[in-house]
């Protein structure tokens, strides 16, 4: 389905400076039984920032009132794990709309980027300046221009610039989605249908 | 002339057009689809005003949600139920083939599609689920999608994907007492990381790889996700023709002879460069055992839980899992065996199960949980007479369904308990909050169910 367009952001970060972070993390199994996609953010990282007893954990960095907004930083291989597109939304749902790491799972990747949630991947060593940044001052705020594919954080000489596919640049800049560009090349599908070789 | 890979063959056959900068329209032959992953990508394709543009490649079943016992009766769990319910209404009104409760080939989608001859050598394969690597067994390119691209098979029959690179993995050598294809796949992924495969498709080969059976190749690249590739195929050959053979939705006469002849020429040429190499010797090969909270948490069943790693995560891991460094592992006692799944849920393993177990009894402190993969395997099964064995030896059969592979239904390990589980993952939580994961084989969870304690197979033929 179609996104919001995103063209820059301004925003304070979240540090959650935990590597490996599985899709069974960001939305438990559980949470999989809905049939609409309706409050997937209310169960982000369900099990993290709540105690058995349904209390807020207070070590965990989202009931951390000090620290807000829409990007997360997060450890490297973020969302690795199962192909649950459910996790890019319960992401999305709850607020951020960036994830900066150092590696991004595959099918993640892909989810996030179908849904408008931008998954920018920088070096080991940016990801650690940037949390440092944020650790340090947790009213920071970092700017992100998807146009000029940079990361500036004012008032600091920290710069970086980062990759991503044109294609996906395109859609995300203007809320295009690949189910529309697919609908207006059916005729083209159908052709390759009539002629394929394969006899089964 | 260019030499390709396999992998190359497959992919670029399917290529219906090539974005400049930008991700590859590819074509879809088979798109299998479950209860979880499918409601929101119909409803989307509702509110678009339009129908699945090609039923009759896709193939529905209900395995995530569903109950392992008494599958006769209304499913309790009332968002279990609605989302059966609503794949029921979504394949009723877009035409598509349903195995549902009632179906005598009911099962997980991994393990029916194979079984019915739907998967075959050079197709593509999609599914909301990232086990899908399954059907590469057979030759074919088979990868997990989410549900926006559930979305777009629907529409359009295509998906639009950046082609992975390609990478080889190579297994020589006779496999070791004991050692099954489970074991192969977790000391791979022990040894390249659960992240080391990421932008890959893997190709297996080697003469340890052409060796395995056909539902050995399944367990394999079953878990090729689980290293973070993208998917991983075999090329097919005579144990692949065999195992197709006289299946439901297979080729029949001439055109199964022309398929043959057509399959046998899926192989990577003997020029053909990867992108990057890994070669294993099975010598090398022991049982497998995690000890953490990803798949890469391996070591050989026989080996010390490593002691020099220092990072934050391995920490975190060992605490969760309440395990110390350069600890062993043989001798800890556990209280769950969980043998089934996608991963190792078909006849062969219930056979190396019920092997292991015949003539002894379950352990005490043991809580056994053995699914089949679908009612063909537990047909099967009752045939054979491994159902007597199982209940002999104090085991019971339950019903086909993912079951406590991700905890969606009721069978959860409670809190705190180890559960020796031939299924793919060990995140924290996985099994039910709280819940400790080993991953094993079929041989080393029957070893761990009749002593109670983990056991190396090999010391118990």
């Amino acid at each position: 389905m179609s996104f919001e367009k995103f063209k820059n952001l301004k925003s304070t970060a979240v540090p959650l400076p935990i590597e490996n972070i599985d899709t069974d993390q960001i939305i438990p199994a559980r949470f999989l039984k809905a049939v609409e996609r309706k409050g997937f953010g209310d169960n982000l990282f369900r099990d993290w920032r709540y105690e058995k007893s349904n209390d807020k954990n207070v070590s965990f960095v989202l009931n951390d009132e000090k620290y807000s907004g829409s990007i997360l930083l997060a450890g490297r291989n973020f969302g690795c794990g199962s192909s649950r597109e459910h996790a890019a939304w319960a992401i999305y749902d709850y607020g951020f709309r960036v994830v900066v790491s150092s590696y991004f799972a595959d099918i993640f990747k892909n989810n996030a980027l179908n849904n408008g949630l931008l998954p920018i991947q920088v070096t080991s060593e940016e990801l650690e300046l940037l949390m440092q940044t944020v650790n340090a001052d947790p009213n920071k705020v970092i700017e992100i221009n998807l146009e000029d594919q940079s990361i500036v954080v004012p008032e600091s000489d920290f710069e970086l610039s980062f990759e991503i596919n044109s294609y996906k640049k395109e859609c995300i800049l203007n809320g295009y989605d690949d189910f529309s560009y697919l609908q207006n090349m059916l005729s083209d599908i159908e052709k390759y249908e009539q002629d394929r070789v394969a006899t089964f | 002339m260019e030499y390709t890979t396999l992998f190359d063959k497959i992919w670029d056959t399917h290529i219906v057009r090539k974005i400049e900068d930008g991700p590859n329209v590819l074509y879809i032959d088979r798109h299998y689809i479950h209860e979880v992953t499918s409601p929101v990508a119909f409803g989307n394709l509702e509110k678009r005003g339009l129908k699945v543009l090609r039923p009759e490649k896709t193939v529905a079943t209900m395995d995530h949600n569903i109950p392992t016992l008494d599958q006769h009766l209304p499913i309790k769990d009332l968002l279990s139920r609605a989302q059966v319910q609503q794949l029921e209404k979504n394949c009723k009104n877009h035409n598509i083939e349903l195995f549902d409760l009632k179906h005598e080939n009911l099962g997980i989608v991994h393990v029916i599609g194979p079984e019915l001859g739907l998967t075959l050598p050079g197709m593509t394969i999609v599914c909301g689920d990232s086990h899908t690597s399954t059907h590469g067994a057979l030759g074919a390119v088979a990868f997990g999608i989410g549900t926006s691209e559930v979305e777009m098979v629907f529409g359009s029959q295509c998906i639009m994907q950046t082609k992975p690179r390609r990478m080889l993995i190579s297994i020589n050598g006779k496999m070791n007492k004991a050692v099954t294809s489970k074991d192969l796949i977790l000391y791979i992924i022990s040894q390249i990381s659960s992240s080391g495969g990421t932008g890959y498709f893997i190709e297996f080969a080697g003469d340890t790889i052409r060796n395995l059976s056909m539902e050995a190749r399944m367990s394999l690249c079953n878990m090729s996700i689980e290293c973070g590739a993208r998917g991983g195929l075999i090329a097919p050959d005579q144990v692949t023709f065999d195992y197709l053979k006289g299946r439901e939705n297979s080729p029949k006469g001439e055109d199964w002879e022309k398929a043959v002849k057509e399959w046998s020429m899926l192989k990577t040429d003997d020029n053909a460069v990867f992108d990057k190499e890994y070669h294993y010797d099975a010598a090398d090969i022991l049982p497998m055992i995690t000890y953490g909270t990803n798949p890469g948490m391996g070591i050989r069943i026989t080996d010390r839980i490593p002691e020099n790693i220092t990072d934050d995560s391995f920490n975190n891991a060992l605490k969760y899992m309440g395990f110390e460094k350069g600890q062993t592992i043989l001798g800890k006692a556990v209280d769950y065996v969980f043998v089934g799944s996608c991963t190792n849920g078909r006849i062969e393993d219930l056979r190396m199960f019920a092997e292991l177990v015949k003539g002894r009894r379950k352990a005490e402190n043991i809580t056994a949980w053995i699914v089949p993969g679908s009612k063909a395997v537990e047909k099967q099964a009752q045939k054979e007479g491994l159902v007597e064995i199982l209940e002999a030896a104090g085991f019971s059969l339950r019903q086909p369904g993912c079951s406590a592979c991700l905890a969606m239904n009721d069978d959860k390990i409670p809190p705190g308990k180890y559960s020796v589980s031939t299924s793919n993952r060990n995140f924290e939580g996985r099994q039910g909050p709280g819940a400790r994961t080993l991953l094993a084989s079929p041989l080393v969870a029957a070893a761990a169910a009749v002593t109670g304690v983990i056991t190396n197979p090999a010391d118990l033929f």
